[in-house]
């Protein structure tokens, strides 16, 4: 049995349901943190796969490596802010900073 | 008639109207800051300053030949089509003898002024209104056209109005200054439709302009002539209206029956008023008026004929209402409006040059009488009533000497001026060959000799009531100041010598005042008619008239002198009926004050009655329906802009604030569920998708 196209989207769509999980049960934020970088990755393994089996060309493997990039820069952003959520509200937990509610 | 410019010649009027102009506008602070001699220092000033520059003016036109004028054309007022007017202003013999008048004895009165409005409070404010007097008379009389004449002519109606009422508190002066007004307006409508008429008249015959001059020119073309004479409106001949319109206003500003009732009244005003604008200078431009249209009157006998019949109607009337009056300045006021009578008498029969030769004399000695009487009042601390008098020749020596010669004067005693003019009018009557009555002026002419009388009577009465006798007054009268017996002096003096400019031809004298002023007069020569006389016939009415004089000076004395002759108290309270009832009638004067009152004044106030109850009643009522209905209305739309424009921006942000409410709740402040939001809005799209396609 050869690997095609299938398994790798099988996979991403694994790693992306997890990650989506993550995001919508978790409380604290740097646990939804993580299931945010599932889901990156998901899409990156799409990318991949995608460049590798229909499109014959390195576009997608490019493009992958971008969100990478994308996602080491919005780890270091977004913790940077749930550091400074932290510091006013004494918390991490996302039901606690619901100040925007209407 | 050729001009001569004269670029001065705005000066005259203008420096009147400067101080007038500082005086109304600075006088109150000056008067503060500065005393009354600033105030007065510069109201003298500026008519003398007029006069100065009337006397260059007066010169040059002396230099120059008989017909021609020192004219100054100052701007063009307006024009419609050919028809131009400017204002312009022109000095020819006659304005020029007028405007002599009106400075001299103005800036004396205004030197008067200085004593006998010492006491008062706004002394600025008459300053003011004095200096704006002599303005309105100046542009009157040097007016080159009639409307330039017509501006002057109601400027001196205001200011007569402003002075009668200078004492406006007291609300008698208030009415007697509003009734000059209005029965003066009577005769203004007079001047204005004959004005009307005139242009009316002459416009197919290409006049250019309302100048004196032009018009002149135009009325003397033979054929304009002879189409004006035979041309009638309302079946009264065109020129006969004209002159007689003209002469309504003449009689309303120069006090002649019917409008004569206010000049009495205008006593009121302070005495040197009385004596500068209702003896000397205003009163008589109803007389300067008609002697400046002599080219219009002289074409119609009937217009002559009413002029010379009003003029002396007016001088009995007046005269006989004066025999009785104790109020010493309404004898005066009296002996105005009858001397008025005799000028108009004088140009209504053509003799126009002694009409305003009798004005000048008038103007000095009734101005020296008027001035006289102030003094008297001054000195008898504001007595007005002579039965308060007597006596006061011996107290006020100069007031007494000055009166007594102005009383000379005007009373015609020979070789004082009154003589000379008054017996020339008297001759001219008599010898009148224009007039549609029958026996010519020899009507007239007795008319004017009883007035005579009358006046000598009157005149000598009031001097001796005043000056003889024992003082019956209270208090201690006293002379009054320098400025006040300077003017009196002055002017006593010229009511001696001002008729010597114009003796009898009759005496083989040189008559400088006919001939300085008969060029102006040369239109209407050719029209006025002698009867006739011989020089026997005017040497027996110069001895008439000498008799005249004499008569009602001697009936005076003998009734009269040092309150010490019984008759005149035994006949005021005779019991007989028919001279109490004359005596009523006249001390009264004759009620025609009552007899308006009841004609017209209370007509008016019953027509404004009739018209407050039109206003109240239907104006009224118009307006307030009209107010109901927009009201009612004003509801309907205030309803729906209530309901319904209300309705719909209320009902805007009702659904925003309902909507907001409601879709408020989406919005929890928690990431997780705006995530649940994002899943489930990307499944529908999913789901949408595969169902649709």
């Amino acid at each position: 049995m050869t690997v095609g196209l299938v398994h790798y989207l099988v996979v991403a769509a694994a790693l992306f349901s997890l990650g989506l999980f993550t995001v919508l049960t978790r409380r604290n934020a740097v646990a939804i943190l993580m299931g945010v970088e599932l889901i990156l990755n998901a899409a990156n393994v799409n990318f991949a796969a995608f460049s590798r089996f229909t499109a014959q060309n390195v576009g997608g493997q490019v493009m992958a490596l971008f969100g990478i990039v994308l996602a080491a820069a919005e780890a270091c952003v977004a913790l940077a802010i749930v550091l400074a959520v932290f510091r006013t509200f004494r918390s991490v937990d996302v039901n606690d900073t619901d100040k925007l509610r209407g | 008639m050729e001009l001569h410019p004269f670029p001065y010649l705005f000066l005259i009027p203008l420096f009147p109207l400067l101080g007038a102009v500082v005086n109304g506008l600075f006088g109150a602070r000056l008067q503060r800051r500065m005393g009354k001699n600033a105030v007065h220092a510069l109201a003298i000033a500026m008519p003398w300053a007029s006069f100065a520059v009337a006397a260059t003016a007066f010169a040059t036109l002396a230099g120059l030949s008989g017909e021609s004028a020192v004219h100054q054309s100052l701007w063009p007022w307006f024009s419609i089509g050919q028809f131009n007017a400017d204002m312009a202003f022109s000095m020819d013999r006659l304005s020029g003898v007028m405007t002599l008048i009106v400075t001299f004895v103005g800036s004396l009165i205004h030197v008067y002024s200085t004593g006998y409005m010492h006491d008062e409070q706004s002394y600025w404010r008459f300053f003011a209104y004095l200096n704006l007097f002599m303005f309105a008379m100046l542009v009157l009389v040097l007016g080159d056209s009639f409307l330039t004449m017509f501006v002057g002519w109601e400027g001196v109606g205001l200011c007569s109005y402003l002075l009668i009422s200078f004492w406006y508190k007291d609300s008698k002066n208030a009415a007697a200054g509003m009734k000059a007004f209005v029965v003066n307006r009577v005769g203004d409508a007079g001047f204005l439709i004959g004005l009307a008429l005139l242009i009316w008249a002459l416009f197919p015959e290409n006049l250019t302009g309302l100048s004196f001059r032009e018009v002149q020119e135009v009325v003397t073309n033979p054929a304009v002539r002879d189409r004006l004479l035979s041309s009638e409106v309302f079946g009264v001949g065109l020129v006969s209206l004209i002159c007689v319109l003209f002469f309504v206003g003449a009689t309303g500003k120069s006090a002649q029956i019917p409008l004569y009732v206010w000049l009495p009244d205008a006593m009121a005003g302070p005495t040197p008023v009385s004596a500068l604008i209702h003896a000397a200078t205003m009163v008589t431009a109803g007389v300067y008026m008609v002697a400046r249209l002599n080219f219009l009157f002289a074409l119609s006998p009937a217009a002559m004929t009413v002029v010379a019949t009003v003029g002396a109607l007016t001088a009995i009337f007046a005269a006989t209402i004066g025999l009785f009056q104790y109020d010493i300045k309404k004898v005066l006021a009296y002996s105005t409006v009858s001397q008025l009578g005799f000028m108009f008498m004088a140009v209504g029969v053509g003799a126009y040059w002694v009409g305003i030769f009798h004005l000048m004399t008038h103007a000095f000695f009734k101005a020296c009488l008027f001035l006289g009487a102030g003094s008297v009042i001054m000195g008898c601390h504001h007595e007005q009533d002579m039965r308060h008098m007597g006596g006061l020749s011996k107290l006020m020596p100069v007031t007494a000497i000055t009166y007594l010669l102005a009383c000379f004067a005007i009373a015609g005693f020979p070789f004082f001026s009154g003589f000379f003019s008054k017996d020339e009018i008297l001759w001219k009557v008599f010898d009148t060959g224009n007039l549609l009555l029958p026996g010519g002026g020899k009507l007239l002419w007795l008319l004017g000799a009883l007035a005579a009388v009358c006046t000598s009577f009157y005149m000598f009465r009031s001097y001796y009531l005043t000056f003889s006798g024992a003082y019956r007054g209270h208090g201690y009268p006293h002379e009054s100041p320098r400025s006040v017996t300077f003017v009196l002096s002055i002017l006593g003096i010229l009511s001696v010598v001002g008729g010597y400019v114009g003796l009898p031809i009759l005496w083989g004298l040189p008559n400088w005042f006919e001939h300085w002023l008969e060029p102006v007069f040369e239109p209407s020569a050719p029209f006025i008619l002698s009867a006739g006389g011989t020089h026997a016939t005017e040497w027996t009415l110069m001895l008439a008239s000498v008799g005249i004089a004499l008569a009602g000076f001697l009936a005076a004395r003998w009734l009269y002198k040092g309150a010490a002759n019984p008759v005149p108290a035994r006949l005021l309270s005779s019991p007989n009926p028919a001279l109490r009832f004359v005596h009523r009638l006249v001390f009264n004067k004759y009620y025609v004050d009552e007899a308006y009152q009841a004609a017209f004044v209370r007509k008016s106030l019953d027509l404004s009655r009739v018209l407050y109850r039109f206003d109240q009643g239907v104006i009224d009522f118009i307006v307030n329906a009209c107010g109901t209905v927009s009201r009612f209305f004003s509801a309907i739309q205030g309803w729906i802009d209530y309901r319904l424009v209300d309705g719909m921006v209320n009902g805007v942000a009702t659904l925003m604030v309902t909507g907001g409410r409601v879709l408020k709740v989406t919005q929890t402040g928690r990431i997780q569920s705006y995530v649940y939001g994002i899943m489930g809005g990307a499944i529908a799209l999913v789901v949408a998708a595969w169902w649709l396609y």
